[in-house]
């Protein structure tokens, strides 16, 4: 076995380490330790990627102690979860970069080095999540990835995050619920936990026809569960105020990284427990597909009505999460690669539009609200780059991330056979519209300028890019990021559909 | 023929004191026991106006059940609609199980060729007489260290929320001598229970790989131990041996020792190299490779998480 192949095996085990010793740390010590062990985590995803594009072996699995796979834990990888890997963790070390002057604001200084250890833990919760070959292990760690993201809302504290907090572990929880009694009816119907032997099982049932009625419960459950956990539709009542209160390194990662790790776990489920052609043919998937596209809509609507920036922006997380699960609706192999492409879209501009949305609110006098940052665009330029930016890539601009993405669910929705194809088609287009309204709104709203004697008379100032390097540099590789993504996407597409042909 | 003694000396006395709380004559605890007397909550007369107005006036304009038709079906709506929502899960959940197989049945799907190795196998392959800390701590071994760290961000979380800062600087720290820290029952049962506690929570996290027990359940005896001399004895005592940096310094030790051993087992498994750690003979105290120390940090970790959960909620504080 190459060296390269322990690479899963240390990026959990260094973050999960890196949390621990935090928590002995002062602040800034656990900073820096944070920082070095995302990034040293990102190059070694990269190498491992770089490995498995190489090599033909398509997959392996990697024995997590004494005793093989059915008997002891077992991760797997592949060219997908390394690719998965390697964005979380740059999204990670960019959002974390772009809001620590918030961070030593917002939160008390006593207990900065606990956000590190929060920070520590969810980035290995999402490594075993995109790793993990045991469906026990991942629910173990949805446990921690829950509790560490409770932790993000509520460190900074005013009477709103509490608010966001408890109504986000309340809903949370009762995903993780569902979810674990799926896991339980499927550990009772096929008396394994890992995924491939269950697979196998589910295969023998599903032909033999015996437990059709708890195996629909079961997926039901599971994807409530988990859908719950990443705000789709009619369940995305906590999403505003937990994302639009909270400090942003925090909003920038629930957007980007926690919710997308559980649709991670989802796309794992339906490859490589239950198994495609099953999920297909159950009735299960009209609901996602009915939820995402009511979603697709309805966030839209919202972020239109929001007057709070900040709000809007987490609005419009909604229509995306939409997006995703229309792509799984769609129940084909185009549907998934658009969404999997889709997630890592969504993640490089989520925390894009967070981090320069905070800049645009602190050139306006901390206010947010939508007629506030009047000319926000000019008194901090790198912060109105970067919201012209992510909101372009959202509304499907081309040579950005978010174009390439609206082509794949076109592409997917026009392939369809089935009679899924006309509202998946005029949803897209009516929401691309709606994405647009609110999108380029707010940015002819940030670049219509506010006369000098008004803004010397609310306050406002300018602020230079000199004045806060790391967040400028955030900004410029989150830009760069997106413009990697849109301009050079058919590698990045090829490497998802070989992910996913190896999940089978 | 009894001696008089003189009035000081028998109000020394144990058995006149006992007399005297018999006969109602005197309470031992008065002057002795010292509670912190409530204060009254900011009361000027204005601040009560203006909070009566306000809410009346959140109440005129929101939550008008009387004259707001839109709240007034929403709010009876949405108390059917949970109701029916959760009847619908219980009779759907119901109904499900009926169809899961029968417990209990030889057939059942979930026994396979994994559970009879864990039985069979388990005490030659593990070194461990308890086939559930053979399970738990070395064939799965890493979901166990995943639960330990639930425990860890569980404290984490608790304290970012319940931790009170400001207290340790200003002047309510005096705020710790107040408190019911003198009830004699309490102590001498304490007295003579502490250590039992203590060494049985110990028992069962060392022995948890030859009999039924483990880190879990000792380390909550422990926990639990904990709590009752904190109650019995106040902060003051405990702190001489237990404060906010043991129990850091405590869970650092054993997680990451936890980790770093567990670490060097998975690496060496999964290359297939030699490991230095084995499984000695069963039913020896030291045995059972890293089963053995894994148990204690486990039982460590959860100890410290139980006291510093009833700390936290108690006073925000150690």
């Amino acid at each position: 076995m190459a060296f390269v192949q322990n690479v899963p095996f240390f990026s959990i085990m260094i973050s999960m380490f890196a949390g621990i010793v935090s928590s002995i740390l002062p602040a800034k010590a656990a900073r820096r330790l944070n920082i070095v062990a995302t990034t040293l985590i990102g190059a070694m995803s990269a190498w491992l990627l770089v490995f498995m594009l190489q090599s033909d072996m398509g997959y392996y699995t990697y024995m997590m102690g004494h005793f093989p796979a059915p008997w002891g834990n077992e991760i797997r990888a592949g060219v997908l979860e390394a690719l998965m890997a390697l964005i979380f963790c740059i999204v990670m070390v960019l959002s974390l970069m772009g809001g620590l002057h918030k961070l030593d604001e917002e939160v008390e200084p006593s207990k900065e080095n606990l956000y590190y250890i929060l920070v520590d833990l969810l980035l290995g919760s999402l490594l075993a999540l995109i790793y993990t070959n045991d469906i026990f292990t991942a629910y173990v760690f949805v446990e921690i990835n829950t509790l560490a993201a409770c932790g993000l809302i509520a460190i900074r504290q005013i009477g709103r995050t509490f608010e966001a907090a408890v109504r986000y572990m309340i809903m949370s929880l009762l995903g993780s619920g569902l979810l674990l009694m799926g896991i339980c009816m499927l550990y009772d119907m096929t008396g394994h936990l890992l995924m491939s032997n269950m697979k196998e099982s589910i295969a023998m049932i599903m032909e033999e026809g015996t437990y059709a009625v708890p195996m629909l419960v079961t997926i039901g459950l599971i994807v409530v569960g988990l859908a719950i956990k990443s705000a789709l539709f009619p369940f995305h009542a906590w999403l505003p105020d937990a994302y639009g209160y909270s400090t942003v390194s925090s909003a920038a990662m629930l957007s980007s990284l926690v919710s997308k790790g559980y649709i991670f776990l989802l796309v794992k489920i339906f490859y490589r427990v239950i198994g495609l052609e099953y999920i297909a043919g159950s009735q299960v998937l009209n609901i996602i597909f009915w939820f995402a596209i009511c979603g697709m809509i309805f966030g839209s609507m919202n972020a239109i009505w929001e007057k709070d920036i900040r709000r809007m922006i987490a609005f419009s997380s909604v229509a995306q999460i939409g997006y995703i699960y229309m792509g799984f609706g769609l129940g084909t192999e185009a549907g998934m690669i658009a969404s999997v492409f889709h997630m890592l879209m969504h993640s490089a501009t989520k925390s894009l539009l967070f981090i320069s949305a905070i800049g645009l609110t602190d050139a306006s006098g901390y206010k947010r609200d939508f007629f506030e940052v009047t000319g926000a665009g000019y008194r901090n330029k790198i912060a109105g780059a970067g919201f012209l930016v992510g909101s372009v890539s959202m509304v499907g601009v081309p040579m950005f991330a978010g174009f390439v993405s609206k082509l794949l669910f076109a592409e997917a929705a026009m392939a369809d056979p089935s009679w899924r194809m006309f509202p998946a088609i005029i949803v897209l287009s009516i929401s691309t519209i709606l994405n647009a309204v609110y999108f380029l709104k707010t940015v002819l709203r940030i670049y219509t300028p506010m006369p000098a004697e008004e803004e010397r008379a609310k306050g406002y100032v300018r602020i230079p890019w000199k004045q806060n390097k790391v967040y400028a540099a955030a900004i410029i590789l989150f830009i760069v990021l997106n413009v990697v993504l849109g301009c050079n996407s058919k590698p990045i597409i090829m490497m998802i559909e070989e992910g996913l042909r190896n999940f089978m | 023929m009894s001696r008089q003694i003189p009035q000081d000396e028998l109000n020394k006395k144990k058995s006149y004191r006992f007399k005297q709380w018999m006969k109602g004559e005197v309470d031992q605890y008065v002057g002795i026991m010292e509670m912190q007397r409530q204060e009254e909550v900011g009361t000027s007369e204005n601040e009560v106006k203006k909070h009566k107005k306000d809410q009346e006036k959140l109440f005129a304009d929101i939550y008008d059940k009387e004259h707001n038709w839109v709240y007034k079906a929403f709010f009876r709506f949405y108390k059917l609609a949970a109701v029916v929502c959760c009847i619908a899960l219980i009779v759907m959940l119901v109904v499900t199980v009926s169809y899961l197989p029968p417990v209990g049945n030889p057939d059942n799907p979930a026994h396979n060729e994994v559970v009879e190795k864990y039985i069979e196998d388990g005490m030659q392959d593990t070194g461990a007489v308890n086939i559930v800390a053979g399970m738990i701590l070395d064939y799965r071994a890493f979901d166990t260290f995943g639960e330990s760290n639930v425990l860890f961000i569980a404290t984490v979380v608790v304290m970012l929320l319940m931790r009170d800062d400001k207290k340790k600087k200003g002047e309510d720290s005096a705020d710790m001598n107040y408190e019911p820290g003198f009830d004699k029952i309490l102590q001498q049962v304490t007295f003579i229970l502490f250590p039992l506690i203590m060494i049985f929570g110990i028992y069962v996290v060392v022995n948890g790989h030859l009999s039924p027990g483990g880190g879990f359940s000792g380390g909550a005896i422990m926990g639990a131990g904990l709590i009752l001399y904190l109650n019995a004895f106040g902060v003051e005592k405990i702190s001489r041996f237990f404060t906010e940096n043991t129990h850091k310094y405590i869970c650092f030790a054993a997680l990451s020792f936890y980790c770093l051993a567990k670490s060097y087992s998975f690496f060496t498994g999964a290359n297939h190299l030699e490991s230095i750690i084995s499984t000695g003979v069963p039913g020896m105290i030291v045995s059972a490779g890293l089963i053995f120390p894994l148990n204690i940090c486990v039982g460590l970790v959860v100890a410290c998480t139980m006291y510093s959960f009833y700390t936290l909620f108690r006073k925000g504080g150690y």
